[in-house]
């Protein structure tokens, strides 16, 4: 099995502008690294696509390279929102794998 | 591997969302086709040039003021090096992240459809370069760039 890539969602509003940071932990490898013990390359798997959606509505849609940081924060602000909208953020890696999280903005 | 329900559970939520996608999205307003799908030749590039191009199908782009790059001057841990990008520009269709001498200088594309023009991202630098980012405003590509100061070793200088 994979190892659980948990997805965390922050929001915070503040003067009408709501931010939202997005953790998820992943491993962000470039495939650039060689495994200092087997002298192998270790092989890419990083996330290439997150989407933002608002109430059901895309909002953003981000494409990610590999020199995004390990366990990558990502954050976007987004105007209008009322208290119990919902944040969904989803995303999906190289590898297939992929997870999504759901918050209620406070 | 077996199939654990988990992983069915995942599959059936995910089909369900691009779904979704679609219908909210896809069938009644034209998409430009770089918001569809993971850009293989522009994150592959290994030229600033060439990974705008691939993005945007031109290079040309001019300096804006008002286009907020929030970044250190040095990076003190070159694989932790966080980036606040604010577009003060009308009609921001996208923003992209390009760090000029990583191995592929492409390191994000956001495509803004209803958010504000605004990402922040911890990116890692291979050694000290211009980053740049490029916005898409009103059909028009605008950059601001800054360089960050990468100190070998990490000591921070």
């Amino acid at each position: 099995m994979a190892t659980e890539r948990a997805t965390k969602i922050r929001t915070k509003t503040q003067g009408g502008v709501t931010d939202v940071l997005v953790l998820v932990s992943h491993p962000m490898e470039t495939g650039q690294r060689t495994d200092p013990k087997t002298k192998e390359k270790i092989p890419p798997h990083f996330i290439q696509k997150m989407t933002f959606m608002l109430n059901g509505k895309e909002i953003a849609s981000a494409s990610l390279g590999t020199a995004v940081s390990k366990d990558p924060l990502i954050g976007i602000k987004v105007k209008g929102t009322k208290a119990g909208d919902k944040i969904k953020v989803s995303w999906s890696d190289n590898m297939g794998e992929s997870g999504s999280e759901e918050a209620a903005i406070g | 591997m077996t199939q654990s329900p988990r992983r069915t559970f995942l599959k059936g939520t995910l089909a369900g969302g691009a779904l979704v996608l679609a219908a909210a999205s896809g069938w009644l307003v034209p998409r430009r086709v770089e918001a569809a799908e993971w850009n293989k030749d522009a994150f592959g590039a290994k030229k600033l040039e060439e990974a705008i191009q691939a993005l945007y199908g031109t290079a040309a782009h001019t300096p804006s003021g008002s286009i907020k790059l929030k970044a250190p001057a040095q990076a003190e841990n070159s694989a932790q090096v966080q980036i606040q990008v604010t577009a003060e520009l009308p009609n921001v269709d996208s923003i992209a992240v390009l760090v000029e001498k990583n191995p592929n200088p492409l390191l994000a594309l956001v495509n803004v459809t209803g958010a504000e023009p605004f990402l922040s991202a911890r990116m890692k630098m291979a050694q000290t370069s211009d980053v740049y980012v490029i916005v898409k405003s009103g059909g028009k590509l605008y950059s601001a760039k800054q360089n960050i100061k990468v100190t070998v070793g990490g000591c921070g200088g």
